[in-house]
């Protein structure tokens, strides 16, 4: 799993990498794009098998941020109809929405721009 | 008249020639390196994501799914923190996207967003700039998802 986690995570990171060097696309194109994919794959049901082939390899990349949105839609758009796609939605990213707002604030108070 | 421009037109071809040599020198190296790191340090921020996962999981006594969530937290705590010290932009010069395409990349972008306009106080500056960078990824994200749900529903009522 180890091995999986590296290999995937480190050629989901170069494929980033690549795109970046080699077209005008910035960063902010980039991963938005990735997770308009992982959320497409997630659709579909396939990033579950990277998942669950590469680990932290899978989850750690933003893709992952699409798929467990896509995911969290998916889950309660069935057991809910059209209103399940709405309160769904932040089901699966809550604890990463969460922790990116609270810990990026406290570190704004905490820390000073360096420069 | 003619002879100038014929002279500026060989110029420019040799100006084109030394440009291509010099792209050819300098700009191919850097891309090769600079992939082999992302996908070096991609490969070992996932490691320690994976670590993470597994020590949440042994910790908390949970399954390797449910320690996703902690370690998704965790990391975000140590790219922000990284971010905070100014430890993370030297290690985004070497690495590149392999810090920035996972979630810690994530965290830096709104700390250092955060951090940049911190002068314009905590509501206007902090507050509001944060998601700068990473809104854009909650929108496309949640549109995506919003599509994808919406598809699963409606394919729900009739099949």
């Amino acid at each position: 799993m180890y091995l999986n986690a590296f290999w995937v995570g480190g050629l989901i990171c170069l494929l980033g990498q690549v795109v970046l060097d080699n077209t005008k696309l910035s960063p902010g194109h980039i991963l938005s794009g990735m997770t308009v994919a992982g959320g497409i794959l997630g659709g579909l049901g396939i990033y579950d098998m990277l998942v669950a082939f590469a680990g932290a390899g899978a989850t750690l990349p933003i893709s992952s941020f699409g798929n467990a949105l896509a995911k969290g839609a998916l889950q309660e758009a069935h057991t809910r109809g059209l209103v399940g796609v709405l309160t769904g939605m932040f089901e699966l990213t809550s604890a990463g929405i969460t922790a990116a707002i609270v810990f990026a604030f406290l570190t704004a108070l905490v820390f000073n721009p360096k420069s | 008249m003619v002879k100038v421009r014929q002279g500026t037109s060989a110029e420019q071809k040799q100006r084109d020639l030394y440009k291509r040599i010099v792209t050819k020198a300098e700009g191919k190296p850097p891309r090769l390196r600079n992939a082999a790191w992302a996908f070096f340090a991609g490969g070992i921020v996932c490691l320690i994501g994976q670590a993470i996962t597994d020590f949440w999981a042994w910790f908390m006594d949970v399954s390797t799914q449910q320690a996703g969530d902690p370690t998704v937290a965790t990391m975000i705590f140590i790219g922000a923190l990284l971010t905070g010290l100014g430890v993370f932009d030297n290690i985004a010069r070497r690495a590149g996207m392999g810090v920035g395409v996972p979630v810690t990349g994530f965290a830096n972008s709104m700390v250092s967003s955060a951090l940049e306009f911190k002068r314009e106080g905590l509501v206007y500056g902090v507050g509001s700039r944060m998601f700068q960078l990473a809104g854009s990824i909650i929108v496309f994200g949640v549109v995506t998802a919003f599509v994808v749900g919406v598809v699963a529903a409606v394919a729900d009522l009739f099949l």
